[in-house]
């Protein structure tokens, strides 16, 4: 108990007299800040690029693909493979027991970035409006659906955000046709939205595709349970294809950003060291201030480890600062602000940053490693001090 | 001389101080000399393009193919001066992991188009001569290990052959080097003609057309001709000068130059808030100092110099620590693969020397200044 009071009264000293050591206080609380708002930014870009593909994979649907090419866009399958595979155990029937399946194209168009008024790789699905219901959430938020037969797009919301030239009813020219954006629909913010889609047919007509496809989707009788489906084509010599459901799929594509916070984290830590190099000038300049008061303290009976915890918390005090503003800047300034770049199939994908608690959470072990490390060295300085030299 | 000696005796007065000091000024030149490097070698794409050699790819966008028979009407363009034409090949060694950039090429003419590669003259004429050979670029046959002479297998994902399996033997027959440091050697390139007979489909069809113009100046011209040619076609081209091409490419993947100074802007934030506080601290600890030594007849001119030599110096020895350690951190990196090659351009270290002299000014001056204006007896009296 006495012990506890003892720091306490040590603590509270120290905090109070933060203010005559303002400059130095101040730069740790911003070089703190600086570490975490950095780290902060890339993880929330991590965080919402994962959450848009986690979104748009779902473990009722199984997704079909070519061997080894490794996504949809350099996928092939054949009208016969795709009816093949419909035929196998394991999908889910309507009421009139025809298979729910879609079979889909998958090619890449010219949009607008508008940021940076560049040209970039859009996809654009060809789609049948049965493969809406193999999607959770798809909800035609403005306009209509692309009419089957014609040369009708209509574009994800994602797109709209980073990229001009598809607004509603805006015309598009490729090659000797026009295509007509019809509608702007919703898939609740998963990766789905970063598509254009337009009818089946007319893609493969546009693209010269004759009668084939790139991916295949299924509606599975038991969630997760690809295995039916999986024997099924391992019977069929004529079936050379990768089946997986698709949330599995969408987590192999997730790997394009994952690069970006390797190098935060990095970034990160790199720059951690920077700061604690400051916070440790702070905390020795703030021991080196106080000698007296230390020594005039041990003096009437404050014992070391008071001195020794006093000097911690002040340094973990400055660094928890730091790290609730560094959150909050980057909280204000870029939560779920869109971005884009390009993924595993070579297209764009919108994300949002998203500061989720988990985020927070590691930030702040950031913040508080520094105020550690920060005050145990100068803490061990004040503990040690001999009484008679801080009197000197 | 003597105060240079005073200045460096101040300097190192609170050495744990001096090193905290100079640390987190290394860490941030450090920082910022790496991130430079890396900046500079993502615009190495585009500077080192040529800026006679133009890029023509399929309108709708430059996955979609184009029909080889294109290229011949190309090459019959008035200011073309010689073309020759690309297809993406998705090509990885054993595993999807260890992917590369691989290109069949119209072997014959690419390296007229493309003259940074440069290949040893035998090495040429046997990759030319072998309809299997492979042109590898120095980079990727480091990172695999291969050597002229070597038979390696090698995995599309996208083409399968008509023999069947999507796996594709090649002959290693030349190495090239860049002409230019931050060239990129990681391509791979072999024969159209190989790939074109053992493919199960696309047939006839490539990626793009390299297209070199008789002159920079001919190259709006020669864009208009090739595009209005076949303008109205099924396959439409865009053709545009590989400079725009590649920089679109680099904006893919987003704005990458933004966050670079972003990062770089937050590290020297922190260390001008930490050196510029510990200079000021440390001013402060000696102003009755600096008024004995006023006292004494120093003048408040020359008082005023060492103080801001203090801070340049502090600047200039973590600052040059750091870039120092960037130029090993840089060539450590390059090797490894999938990034670009870095390079300490001498553009790099001019604006890091210009940084170290703007932070031993800043940190330096209000100290300075102070001192300069220091009262006497006020101080004294305190």
């Amino acid at each position: 108990m006495k012990f506890l009071s003892q720091v306490w009264a040590v603590v509270i000293m120290n905090i109070r007299s933060i203010p005559s050591r303002m400059g130095m206080s101040l730069a740790t609380i911003f070089a703190v800040a600086a570490v975490v708002g950095v780290l902060m930014f890339f993880l929330a870009m991590g965080n919402g690029f994962k959450e848009t593909l986690d979104g748009a994979g779902s473990d009722e649907v199984a997704v079909v693909t070519r061997v080894g090419s490794q996504s949809e866009i350099n996928s092939v399958l054949s009208r016969d493979q795709i009816s093949l595979i419909s035929a196998a155990p394991g999908i889910v029937t309507d009421n009139t027991g025809a298979p729910q399946y879609s079979g889909e194209l998958y090619v890449i168009v010219d949009g607008i970035k508008k940021s940076s008024g560049t040209k970039v790789n859009l996809p654009m699905r060809g789609i049948a409006v049965e493969g809406f219901a193999l999607r959770d959430q798809v909800e035609i938020i403005e306009g209509r659906p692309f009419e089957t037969g014609l040369n009708e797009i209509i574009v994800g919301a994602g797109v709209l955000k980073q990229f001009s030239g598809f607004e509603l009813g805006k015309e598009i020219t490729f090659g000797k046709t026009t295509w007509k954006v019809v509608g702007i629909f919703s898939t609740g913010g998963s990766a789905f939205e970063s598509e254009l889609w337009a009818d089946t047919r007319a893609v493969q007509s546009q693209f010269r595709r004759g009668n084939s496809f790139q991916t295949m989707r299924i509606k599975l009788e038991t969630p997760g349970n690809v295995q039916p489906l999986i024997d099924h084509a391992e019977n069929d010599p004529r079936l050379n294809v990768k089946i997986e459901t698709e949330a599995e799929y969408f987590k192999t594509q997730g790997d394009a950003i994952s690069a970006y916070v390797y190098f935060g984290w990095g970034i990160s830590i790199v720059m951690g060291l920077g700061a604690l190099a400051g916070a440790l000038n702070t905390m020795y300049t703030s021991v080196a201030a106080r000698a007296a008061e230390i020594a005039t303290l041990r003096a009437i009976g404050f014992s070391n480890g008071s001195a020794f915890l006093g000097t911690v918390v002040e340094a973990i005090v400055l660094s928890i600062i730091g790290g609730v503003v560094g959150i909050a800047a980057t909280y204000l300034i870029i939560d779920g602000n869109s971005a884009s770049t390009i993924g595993a199939s070579f297209t764009q994908v919108v994300f949002n940053f998203e500061v989720s608690p988990e985020l927070l959470q590691q930030g702040m072990i950031v913040a508080l490693v520094i105020g550690v490390i920060g005050g145990v060295f100068p803490a061990w300085r004040a503990a040690k001090m001999p009484v008679i030299k801080a009197f000197s | 001389m003597g105060d240079l000696y005073l200045v460096f005796k101040n300097v190192t007065r609170k050495k744990l101080r001096l090193f905290l000091t100079l640390f987190a000024t290394f860490i941030a030149f450090m920082i910022y000399g790496v991130l430079m490097a890396f900046q500079g070698a993502l615009d190495a794409g585009v500077e080192l393009s040529a800026d006679d050699r133009l890029i023509a790819v399929n309108k709708v966008n430059f996955t979609q193919p184009l029909p080889v028979s294109y290229v011949n009407r190309v090459r019959a363009i008035e200011g073309v001066e010689g073309t020759s034409h690309l297809s993406w090949f998705g090509g990885y060694f054993q595993e999807p992991q260890n992917f590369m950039p691989m290109f069949a090429a119209e072997q014959d003419t690419l390296l007229t188009v493309y003259n940074e590669i440069v290949v040893p003259d035998e090495q040429k004429e046997a990759w030319l001569r072998n309809r299997q050979g492979l042109l590898v670029g120095e980079k990727t046959a480091e990172q695999f290990g291969w050597k002229v002479g070597d038979r390696v297998p090698i995995s599309s994902n996208i083409y399968s052959k008509t023999s069947g399996g999507q796996t594709w033997e090649f002959d290693i027959e030349a190495i090239y080097k860049g002409s230019d440091p931050q060239f990129d050697t990681s391509g791979v390139y072999f024969h159209f003609k190989y790939f074109d007979e053992a493919r199960t489909f696309g047939q006839d069809t490539i990626s793009f057309i390299a297209i070199r113009t008789v002159d920079p100046e001919l190259n709006e011209q020669v864009i208009k001709a090739i595009d209005d040619q076949f303008a109205n076609s099924f396959y439409e081209t865009e053709t545009v000068p590989e400079k725009a091409f590649n920089k679109a490419f680099i904006e893919q993947l987003g704005n990458i130059g933004l966050i670079i100074t972003f990062i770089v802007l937050a590290a020297f934030f922190i260390i001008l808030v930490i050196v510029g506080n510990s200079m000021a601290l440390a001013i402060r600890e000696r102003t009755n100092e600096i008024a004995v030594m006023k006292t004494l007849g120093f003048k408040s001119a020359r008082i005023f110099k060492m103080v801001l030599s203090e801070s340049f110096l502090v600047a200039i020895i973590g600052g040059g620590l750091g870039i120092g350690v960037s130029f090993l951190v840089t060539s450590a990196i390059t090797g490894v693969p999938q990034i670009p090659p870095l390079i300490m351009t001498s553009d790099v270290l001019l604006s890091a020397l210009g940084f170290v002299l703007l932070l031993g000014f800043i940190t330096g001056i209000i100290p300075a200044v102070s001192a300069l204006r220091l009262n006497i007896i006020t101080a004294l009296s305190r």
